[in-house]
């Protein structure tokens, strides 16, 4: 083996290789061997939701291509309406917000304060669910439905996969609290209640992404 | 209430559909009886579909892919016959059924052989070359590979009802819009690899977790086998690669189901942008399926070389290199699209900087076997057969990463030479060391070693044969996908061939004879120290097959090659076999969350192809619901009493004492 001796301390160090005749491990800070449970999920969900980012990323950046491929059809500046997608944005960040205090209750087990911080979360994800809807129908009344321009394709497939995202958050919110409700605070219903918070708060990441690049942008050009 | 679905679906009119089909179904129904008569449906729920066991996954999924190799290798030979006859005539096929042949042939190798190949193999030897009990998320894992099965299942189902895409493998717009390929085909295609998709991207999440959080004490990065790097590099790579693949496929689909505008001739659809983005998942496929075959090929030289392997730091670096530059070359697949002489310079040049890291494996390997005891076994041969294919394979991917001489190859038989040069000699040579080094430790016997080297040979030189005389047909001129021609000077090179697939046909004849033999002398094949081959790592430090937990009492990691250093020791220690004090050992509970929520995948996705709506709900509810009872169990974890790995852990030690004494006297 390699003749260069680093800290065997670390186990992310590089060398953290002993030689085959073996150093022994009498150094104190090995490898602790598998992490707790806890950690793993947490860790795995992260994992998923950096694969859920990169497909939201394929999403931009195929509105990125589209964007002036109006194809005679309406631009951007022309169908947005901010003064709603403000609404959308203050709902959906004071979701996170409940969101956040609804983990709090859950590390202090308390069902009354879960079960109304969650409730709060998922109204008002209905909420930014309901006006993200009238958008929508708004549009497809006005002639400007996807089908008008791959502009139009692009906006409402990255906008929508967004709002099918919180809409399965909403499931997930709602069973949730039925776990909760018939089961308590039990040691894996407490790490799927970590995931969902992961879950939620990274919707809020990629909506403030929409938010800016989709409409902020789309206004000023 | 059946969508588009009807009796005209059924090609009763074509003999070659409907004979193949036929015998398929016919298999199927006469193994199905079998398990039913014979009283194995219980077992095989009980020990197998419910399984969450990663070592019964793996085998799984390995399964899967050895069955489908043969349907995939059918449609090969039925290409080869074709174009080896069609020369001034039709041939044996017509084109709609040729197009379609060589589309499922694509999508069925990547996609159902050499995917699960790799990731089966991963789920089986990982969590043992890392020392710990299973994966992260054990029952994720089997519902990850129901969903794969699901996928396999669909791509299957087209060959009776409906059709197959007539695309190629990667269904290319506008062909593949509503427009030009009005049938189910597209269809098929798209929903059979989404839902596999979401099982490939639930595999890759769960083995990044298990290498990156579930090593067993001692066991840092650098003391992880090569196996373990490869493994997580391509996991990496499927959760950075596969999400695209499933929003492409899914902007397609849109533009199919609801007359969305992202790759369509009107409306401002861009289908270039199809090439872009179905090549930066692509691209990185190629490395998903080849970073595991250069693991097992690290392993494999190592080991019977008896020596530890060469510059394993650089062969780490080198891995990792790959994963990153995999995601930077993705336009060398269509300089012809006109990018501009700047951009296909940038891209030509990237594409030959991955031959470096490459090149430092190759290195690195025959260094490894440079003064080792080399022991001449099955695993070997394939991995030396597969460095001299893999090099000529990666010299003629350099070529090809020339823009200039690309415009002239580009689509010809040539890039169909070597795309089978490097997928062959790499993945599936890979696969086949693989699958020969770890049989024994899934079976506890080993395979038949005469037959499996002259199922090597007949693949090696069958390859040779088959795909070099498709080289010169590409200088030729000859483009891929015909399904006839008229020009003379090709026909000699197709019979050739023709003649080499014919040989890989006896190859892959003997690989089944090689199995159904070594059952029958499974008693003279035994493994019984658990340590077939004098291997390095912790695999081979338990029990063949390994029990449920694996390990009675996790091992402490002190080194690279683990088991070696365990061995070396324990020579010099005489009181090795004072028994450890055994503990209860928690296993996840088996569940058929897998599997049901498969099923309800598989009539989703069928209800889909067909516009059946209601049963699309009716699906998508079933699954749902499949969740939400799996969430609603109370006991998620059996325990194992320490008396139990007390008593499975001694009975190996007392084999392991035998097998040494036998060996001594």
């Amino acid at each position: 083996m390699s003749s260069v001796t680093f800290s065997e301390d670390d186990p992310h160090a590089l060398g953290g290789l002993g030689g085959e005749g073996g150093h022994g491990s009498a150094a104190a800070r090995v490898w602790p061997g598998p992490a707790p449970k806890r950690i793993v999920t947490g860790y795995g969900f992260w994992i998923f939701i950096l694969s859920d980012i990169i497909m939201f990323s394929a999403f931009f950046a195929t509105y990125a291509v589209l964007v002036g491929a109006t194809a005679g059809g309406p631009t951007g500046r022309q169908i947005f309406d901010l003064r709603d997608v403000a609404i959308e944005t203050g709902l959906l960040l004071a979701s996170s917000f409940t969101c956040g205090m609804a983990t709090i209750a859950a590390d202090e087990r308390n069902v009354i304060w879960f079960q109304l911080a969650m409730a709060v979360t998922g109204a008002l994800g209905l909420g930014f669910l309901a006006l993200e809807a009238k958008e929508f129908a708004g549009l497809v009344a006005q002639g400007a439905g996807p089908t008008r321009s791959a502009f139009l394709s692009a906006f409402f497939t990255l906008v929508g996969c967004h709002g099918l995202h919180v809409s399965a958050g909403i499931l997930w919110l709602l069973t949730m609290m039925a776990q909760v409700f018939a089961k308590g605070f039990r040691a894996d219903i407490q790490r799927r209640i970590l995931c969902f918070a992961l879950f939620w708060h990274a919707l809020d990441i990629i909506w403030i992404a929409v938010f800016t690049i989709v409409y902020l942008l789309g206004s000023a050009a | 209430m059946l969508g588009k679905l009807s009796w005209s679906a059924i090609p009763l009119d074509q003999p070659l559909p409907m004979i193949s089909s036929g015998v398929v179904a016919l298999g199927l129904v006469a193994v199905l009886a079998w398990v039913v008569i014979k009283g194995h449906l219980p077992y095989l729920w009980r020990e197998w579909i419910t399984s969450v066991d990663h070592k019964r996954i793996g085998v799984m999924y390995t399964l899967l892919a050895m069955v489908m190799l043969l349907r995939g290798f059918t449609d090969a030979i039925m290409m080869r016959l074709q174009q080896s006859l069609a020369f001034h005539s039709q041939g044996f096929l017509p084109p709609e059924h040729y197009d379609q042949v060589f589309s499922a042939h694509g999508t069925i190798m990547i996609f159902f052989v050499a995917m699960p190949f790799m990731i089966g193999l991963m789920n089986f030897v990982v969590p043992l070359q890392l020392g710990v009990r299973d994966v992260a998320f054990p029952t994720l894992n089997s519902v990850g590979f129901w969903l794969t099965a699901t996928g396999a299942l669909l791509v299957n189902i087209s060959l009776l009802v409906g059709e197959f895409a007539r695309t190629g493998w990667l269904p290319y717009p506008p062909l593949s819009e509503l427009a030009y390929s009005p049938g189910v085909g597209v269809d098929y295609y798209c929903w059979a690899l989404e839902i596999s998709g979401v099982g490939t991207l639930v595999a890759g999440i769960n083995l990044v977790t298990t290498v990156l959080k579930m090593r067993t004490r001692g066991m840092s990065y650098l003391r992880m086998p090569m196996y373990c790097w490869t493994t997580l590099a391509t996991n990496l790579l499927i959760v950075a690669a596969f999400p695209i693949l499933t929003a492409t496929l899914a902007m397609l689909l849109l533009d199919r189901y609801l007359g969305f505008h992202f790759f369509t001739n009107e409306a401002g659809g861009n289908m270039m942008m199809f090439m872009n983005l179905i090549w930066a998942w692509g691209h990185p496929e190629v490395y998903i399926l080849v970073l595991p075959a250069f693991g097992i090929f690290s392993e494999v030289i190592s080991t019977f070389s008896g020596k530890p392997l060469f510059g394993y730091r650089s062969m780490v670096i080198a891995t990792m290199a790959i994963c990153i530059l995999s995601f930077m070359v993705w336009l060398h697949h269509f300089f012809t699209m006109g990018a501009g002489a700047d951009v296909n310079a940038v891209f030509g040049i990237a594409t030959m900087i991955i031959a470096v890291p490459t090149g430092v494996k190759v290195f690195n390997w025959l260094f490894t076997l440079y003064g080792g005891r080399i022991r001449f076994t099955t695993p070997l041969l394939w991995s030396i057969g597969f460095m001299v294919t893999f090099i000529i394979g990666g010299m003629t991917g350099v070529l090809l990463a020339v823009p200039p001489a690309d415009f002239i190859l580009h689509n010809s038989l040539f890039l169909v030479a070597h795309f089978h040069n490097v997928i062959i000699g790499g993945v599936l040579f890979g696969a086949f060391a693989g699958y020969t080094y770890w049989f024994p430790k899934a079976f506890g016997f080993r395979l038949h070693e005469g037959l499996g080297k002259a199922a090597f040979w007949c693949w090696l030189i069958g390859f040779y044969v088959a795909f070099m005389p498709l080289y010169v047909l590409g200088l030729d001129g000859m483009t891929r996908r015909m399904q006839h021609y008229d020009v003379p000077g090709w026909r000699p090179w197709l019979i050739v061939a023709a003649v080499g697939a014919g040989l890989i046909l006896c190859g892959i004849v003997l690989q089944i004879v090689q199995l159904a033999v070594s059952i029958r002398q499974r008693e003279q094949l035994r493994d019984e120290t658990g340590d077939p081959w004098d291997g390095r790592s912790l695999e081979w430090a338990t029990a063949s097959p390994p029990p449920a937990f694996n390990f009675a009492v996790l091992p402490d990691v002190s080194g690279l090659d683990a088991y070696w250093g365990i061995k070396s020791r324990a020579r010099q220690q005489t009181e090795a076999d004072q028994g450890p004090e055994y503990r209860a050992i928690e296993m996840p509970r088996n569940s058929p969350t897998g599997f049901v929520c498969a099923f309800f995948a598989t009539v989703m996705g069928f209800a889909l192809i067909w516009h059946i709506w209601w049963m699309v709900a009716a699906g998508a509810l079933g699954a749902l619901a499949t969740f939400v009872v799996f969430a609603w169990r109370d006991e998620d974890e059996e325990i194992i009493p320490a008396e139990e790995v007390a008593r499975i852990d001694r009975g190996h030690r007392a084999q392991l004492s035998a097998a040494h004494q036998k060996e001594a006297a």
